[in-house]
């Protein structure tokens, strides 16, 4: 019997590399093994002109100059080093720093590591559609505050926040901005001169290239920003971030950066019309929620509650055929629901309920078609199997029903 | 994390799915867990009034594969137990048995706690003292 591929709708969480970047990376493991910092031959130098090369890739992608590009080991590493580095390079200035509720752990977690370096930090709310607002982003700047950082789009929804207010509002006020564009760098245009954008961490393996390698755009010039390196070595990368540079993961990013920069509107107009056939065939379903702003909202990427069904056992139904994440963290250590839905004013039961469907480069329609049908199927079944579905069904008012907490 | 072979089997196949008579005086109910916990568990048990044996089991489950699996192992360990043996079933005997990582313990203290519910609310509605753990001619 043919085993049938797995259907890849996870690629929120990583994209696999395109071969094309693989191909480009290979000489590098081989004949061209040579390290970037060495000066004095020719397998050097040939590495330099790699990192080069690729580091003009990612410029073009991105419309900076090339020397505005920091390699690190992925996107959190540069968010740490965002800022981590910006708080000790500012610290004259002031200790404020305002991000917001549903970011990104690696955004989250540095902040309260800062905290207990005497930072204080203003965690914005979102609304319920995901987006901040933009009253109490300004409301929240004061004479202290030294950066203001926010996710261009969500990881778990997609969900795009309005970059280019928020850059008139630090804009305004003298303050920096960096933005964890992780899941918007080689999907959408993200120009951080553009837009106003100081500071943009962004990773290769969100965008079809090889995992462990990273970037962060630091701006040059209006305004000139430099973060304080969180490592001590040999002063690579400008000083900011020592460490010998992984020449063939940094070619194969600058390869997917080359790919995206050609195909990235194709591909979102494609992905785009596959993702909505998917959303709508599936909130044909009785009951389902769509989570975040559908007009502000990444082309490939779509987060659907399943009421009265639990997220891993529904995942459960289909998981020998297809690969999503829910958005009930029942699997993991924590028994929470995600804290970005919970953040967006969702009930935990519904939190409980949610599975995000990201599409990526290689989705095709045919396996957007199983999908739907795989997860029609599977809520169906699990709805079956549901005491609180039957009670809705009877017209049972869940809201007063007294339940045990455990 | 992937799931022993028994969970897959419950899940896939599970036993005694349904609903009985919640207002029959010989039917006990236990509605455990909550919407917001991810989990929600309902065992009801038949309990011939002759013998005080169980007869049939079914169960509901909102949950992950462990929870769905724990009640299902439930309800068929359930059916020919007295109310006191049904009782004495414990959670880490669901736990060997489905083979539970430690993050899905609190799957099978729900089911054990549904157990509980369900004879707890047989013996109410039949008047049975829970301490005697004996018929009382009501």
């Amino acid at each position: 019997m043919e085993k049938r591929r797995l259907i890849y709708l996870d690629n929120n969480a990583t994209t696999p590399c395109d071969p094309r970047v693989v191909d480009a990376m290979i000489p590098f493991f081989y004949e061209k093994h040579g390290n970037a910092a060495s000066r004095s031959h020719q397998f050097g130098w040939e590495a330099e002109d790699a990192v080069d090369y690729a580091r003009e890739q990612i410029a073009k992608l991105l419309n900076v100059e090339d020397k505005e590009i920091i390699f690190t080991s992925g996107a959190t590493e540069s968010n740490n080093l965002a800022l981590k580095g910006v708080f000790e390079m500012y610290a004259k200035k002031g200790n404020h720093i305002i991000t917001a509720e549903t970011e990104h752990k690696a955004i989250l977690d540095t902040c309260k590591h800062l905290e207990k370096a005497g930072a204080e930090i203003t965690y914005l709310k979102v609304q319920e559609d995901g987006l901040i607002n933009l009253e109490e982003l300004e409301a929240a700047i004061k004479p202290t505050t030294i950066l203001v950082s926010l996710m261009w789009a969500n990881n778990e929804t997609g969900v795009i926040q309005p970059m280019q207010e928020i850059a008139r509002i630090c804009e305004k006020h003298g303050v920096l901005f960096h933005s964890d564009a992780t899941q918007a760098v080689g999907k959408i245009k993200t120009h951080p001169r553009e837009i106003g954008v100081h500071l943009m961490s962004f990773t290769a393996h969100k965008m079809y290239g090889p995992k462990g390698v990273g970037g962060l755009y630091v701006s040059r010039k209006n305004p000139r920003v430099k973060v304080t390196a969180q490592m001590d070595g040999g002063g690579h990368e400008r000083g900011m971030r020592s460490g010998t540079l992984n020449v063939p993961g940094i070619v194969g990013f600058g390869k997917a950066a080359e790919i995206a920069m050609n195909e990235m509107e194709q591909d979102a107009a494609r992905l785009s019309r596959l993702r909505d056939k998917l959303q709508t065939e599936l909130t044909k379903l009785e009951e389902t929620k769509i989570n975040g702003n559908v007009d502000s909202r990444m082309p490939h990427v779509t987060n659907i509650s399943f009421k009265h069904v639990e997220g891993e056992g529904l995942m459960m139904t289909f998981n020998q055929n297809i690969a999503v994440s829910s958005g009930s963290a029942c699997t993991s250590a924590s028994l929470e629901p995600s804290y970005v839905l919970v953040g967006m004013g969702l009930g935990d039961d519904l939190a409980h309920s949610s599975i995000r469907f990201s599409l990526g480069r290689f989705t095709t329609e045919e396996e957007v078609d199983q999908a739907i049908e795989l997860v029609r199927n599977g809520v169906n079944h699990m709805r079956e199997l549901s005491p609180i579905w039957e009670m809705y069904k009877d017209g049972v008012d869940l809201s007063k029903i007294e339940w045990s907490a455990h | 994390m992937a799931y022993s072979e028994k969970v897959l089997d419950h899940f896939k196949n599970p036993r005694n799915v349904g609903s009985l008579n919640k207002d029959a005086k010989n039917v006990g109910t236990g509605l455990v867990g909550a919407p917001e916990c991810g989990d929600v568990m309902r065992l009801q048990i038949e309990v011939d009034e002759e013998s005080g044996v169980i007869r049939d089991a079914k169960f509901k489950t909102f949950g992950c594969g462990s929870a769905i699996a724990s009640s299902s192992l439930a309800t068929e360990w359930l059916k020919g137990k007295s109310l006191d043996e049904a009782a004495s079933i414990d959670n880490m005997d669901i736990v060997e048995e489905l083979a539970l990582p430690p993050v899905k313990i609190h799957c099978s203290v729900l089911a054990e706690d549904a157990i509980k519910a369900a004879i707890e609310d047989y013996r109410q509605k039949n008047g049975i003292s829970v301490d005697s753990k004996e018929h009382a001619t009501a």
